[in-house]
């Protein structure tokens, strides 16, 4: 049993687990405090004090505050309202007046919360120092750094360091110098920033977005000579509906294919078929390096370009360890410029394809290595945000909530319930067993086990199980935040220098918290709430799939007839496989 | 070439200082301190060196050095002080220059700052003896200088260094 404790917060009792903030004992009893700094997801570091609350006659930050026995709190009077509206005025006396072209607008909480406390001028004028004028780093073309819009609320530094132990960003200089920034004010893109994009989704300003493609992408539509061709990526259908008044985790795929359509794309595919075509790859080539010993064990999945990333900079001697398997939608890409512009008798280079991600760091991984042009084309020219596609929905002026369901296009949309699990952490693993089971013992998997149940869950970090393969052990280990890959590492470098065998064969690694459903460039405010809402609508598209399993798919059985011959054939390798380099952490 | 060289020096030496602050904890700021005193200032390259040898990320490193006024993080301009003590100098009271510079900046002949800015050497008859006692400072020269004098001399080139180094 818990240890509880009681309080009184606004002359009313309520009865909390120890441990609980002040806040979130304000929360379990729908009495609303303002927050600025504090994240849910992040350890709180009181810095902006907009929480306040008097607890027996003192005003203290609600946020970092322990709820302890017989407290008395007060949350709201005069005294109270008037030093948070101090502490508004402050920082916005420092704040550039950029609402109307902010890419935040609407969605920035600085300034919902000046709205709310009816802060209409500036009251500081003559004493605030000439803010720190820095320029924007949009040199990573995944995320954009507005230092000017920076409160110095320090989430994304908590998130870079402490959840995706990246270390890309920390708070340098004091005073009015103050600033975010990587080590030795380099260029974002020259620091070991991997894109993931978990700072834009947790900063609470305009300072840190997605790099915004969404005009180029209009521009590619208004061009009449275009074919344009778009993809949607697993874990986009059930976070984009939040945009549009759905609760998290409801599933609208069909309503998406709508909108793309009404907005001009000529086809609409599914990532989902890349992701079928990865585990048909992917599967083959673990069933290669496990049962045939072609190639070194553990495997490591390789569909996460943040994760790519990360091991490129932080672990350069797992490079053999990786798969060399695309990523879904660049695999999308690489078969849309060749098998379906062939298909229908489209030059390639008239084919435009556009990528729609949960993801920042997708941006990067379209150019990342010549690999990334295979069609001889790039392959996929534009990825765009969910965020940024939700936007673009509402510029077309569509009604989202009211379309008709449509379906995806053929050959390269259609799509089986491995695919759809690839968007949270222990999906990718699932999906590529469901397969290996198949290639490994030409037996269908039970319905009963097609949910590995012990890999699932965004609760642990680290999650691990040991399976029976046609009387063969298969290790497994999936880790989700990068922060947890460390603990990982470590145990396959001790195995090592003991002699031993590797604790795993099989790894996969997702960069962001949850995995995809959690990504950097879906829609904002994400909680583990929404996270698990999120990966349970996923777990119910797979469900409700007529086939659950990447090799039962019937177009991609096709694909394989007529163009592929067989996973791992020399055509795979040059359209589906990449390769890996070591990259330095900085570049000066 | 040089500087690929000079690059190499420096990770060395850092590589060579650590040793004795390698595996103690909260060291980082000692060390910072100790790379510092070795170079006047602490170069990337140690910086580099350090995070990998400490265990701990440049972000920290960057932090660290850039919260303190008190670290460099670029090569200081070197002041480069000659206080003459030829005959007529010495007579005229270079003596009392040299006692001068050493109360202000702690300086012997031959020594440089901890920062690296200044540095302090004696030398024999510049030439201009009508002017003795005479310092000249990075090839400009003072003359009929009193102990008084140094302090200004000093807080001149502070000023001069500060303006076009940022230090
Ligand atoms: S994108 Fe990820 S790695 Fe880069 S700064 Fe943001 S949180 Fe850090
Ligand atoms: S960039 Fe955003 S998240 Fe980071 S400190 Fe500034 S306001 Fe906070
Ligand atoms: S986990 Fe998914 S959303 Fe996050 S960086 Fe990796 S691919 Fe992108
Ligand atoms: S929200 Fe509590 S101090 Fe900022
Ligand atoms: S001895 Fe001093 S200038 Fe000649």
């Amino acid at each position: 049993m818990e240890e509880m404790i009681t309080l009184t917060i606004d002359s009313k009792e309520v009865k909390v687990p120890k441990g609980t903030s002040v806040l979130d004992a304000a929360k379990m009893i729908q009495v609303e405090i303002p927050t600025l700094c504090y994240h849910p997801d992040l350890h709180p570091s009181a810095a902006c004090g907009i929480c306040i609350v008097k607890i027996n006659g003192k005003m203290l930050r609600s946020c970092c505050t322990p709820a302890e026995e017989g407290m008395e709190v007060i949350t709201r009077d005069p005294d109270i309202i008037e030093a948070r509206r101090t502490v508004l005025k402050l920082t916005l006396s420092k704040h550039p007046n950029e609402c109307l072209t902010c890419q935040k607008n609407e969605m920035c909480e600085l300034q919902s919360l000046a709205g709310k406390f009816g802060i209409r001028a500036n009251a500081f004028d003559n004493i605030t120092p000439t803010p720190f004028e820095m320029p924007k780093d949009a040199s990573t073309k995944c995320i954009v750094l507005d230092p000017r819009k920076c409160i110095l609320c320090g989430r994304c530094v908590e998130v870079c360091q402490h959840i995706q132990n990246v270390w890309a960003l920390s708070i340098l200089d004091r005073s009015v110098k103050t600033h975010i920034a990587p080590a030795g004010d380099s260029r974002l893109a020259d620091s070991p920033c991997i894109k993931c994009g978990q700072c834009t989704a947790h900063c609470p300003t305009g300072a840190l977005v997605e790099y915004d493609d969404s005009e180029r992408v209009w521009s590619m539509l208004q061009e009449k000579d275009n074919y344009c061709v778009v993809q949607i990526a697993p874990a986009v259908r059930v976070s984009m509906g939040e945009a549009f008044g759905y609760e998290p985790g409801t599933v609208t795929t069909g309503k998406i294919y709508a909108a793309l359509r009404k907005m001009g794309f000529k086809a609409i595919f599914d990532t989902n078929f890349g992701a079928d075509v990865t585990i048909m790859e992917e599967g083959s080539e673990f069933v290669e390096r496990f049962v045939n010993g072609n190639g070194v064990l553990p495997m490591i999945t390789s569909c996460c370009p943040a994760w790519v990333d990360f091991m490129e900079k932080f672990y350069p001697d797992m490079i053999p360890h990786f798969s060399t398997c695309k990523s879904p939608h660049a695999i999308v890409g690489a078969l849309t410029k060749t098998y379906y512009a062939e298909k229908i008798g489209v030059e390639p280079s008239k084919i435009k394809v556009i990528s729609i991600m949960p993801c920042t760091a997708k941006k990067f991984e379209i150019l990342r290595s010549k690999e990334m042009f295979a069609s001889g084309f790039q392959d996929v020219d534009v990825s765009l945000t969910t965020r940024e596609i939700c936007r673009m929905i509402k510029q077309a002026g569509i009604d989202f909530v009211n379309l008709q369901e449509e379906r995806a296009d053929s050959p390269l949309g259609e799509y089986t319930g491995a695919a759809t699990v690839f968007g949270f952490t222990g999906g990718v693993m699932e999906a590529a067993l469901r397969t290996v089971h198949y290639l490994v013992t030409g037996q269908e998997m039970n319905k009963e086990d097609l949910e590995v149940k012990p890999i699932l869950g965004v609760e642990k970090g680290i999650k691990e199980m040991t399976l029976n393969l046609a009387g063969k052990e298969v290790r497994i280990c999936v880790a989700h935040g990068t922060g947890n890959v460390e603990t990982v590492m470590k145990r396959l470098q001790e195995a090592k220098e003991k002699g031993e065998e590797p604790p795993y064969h099989f790894i996969e690694v997702m960069a962001c918290n949850g995995g995809c459903i959690g990504g950097g460039g879906q829609p904002l405010g994400v909680t583990d709430e929404i996270r698990k809402a999120r990966m349970a609508g996923l777990m119910s598209d797979d469900e409700f799939s007529e086939f659950r399993c990447s090799h039962q798919n019937p177009s991609i059985k096709k694909l394989y007839e007529e163009f592929l011959g067989k996973p791992l054939s020399e055509k795979s390798h040059h359209l589906l496989h990449t390769s890996y380099q070591p990259i330095p952490l900085y570049k000066r | 070439m040089a500087e690929n060289e000079s690059q190499e020096k420096i990770k060395e030496d850092t590589q060579k200082l650590l040793t004795k602050w390698k595996n103690k904890r909260g060291a980082l700021i000692m060390a910072l301190h100790d790379i510092q005193g070795l170079f006047g200032y602490v170069p990337w390259e140690a910086m580099e060196v350090t995070a990998k040898e400490m265990g701990v990320p440049m972000a920290r490193i960057y932090a660290v050095l850039t919260f303190y006024n008190y670290f460099k993080l670029k090569a200081p301009g070197k002041v480069i002080i000659s206080v003459c003590d030829g005959t007529a100098c010495h007579i005229k009271g270079a003596q009392g220059l040299l006692d001068a510079f050493y109360n202000c900046l702690g300086l012997k002949d031959g020594q440089t700052t901890e920062d690296g800015l200044f540095h302090l050497q004696v030398v024999r008859c510049l030439g201009c003896c009508g002017l003795a006692p005479v310092i000249v400072v990075n090839g400009k020269t003072y003359g009929k200088n009193t102990p008084a004098d140094v302090q200004k001399i000093i807080a001149e080139w502070r000023e001069k260094m500060a303006e076009t180094q940022g230090v």
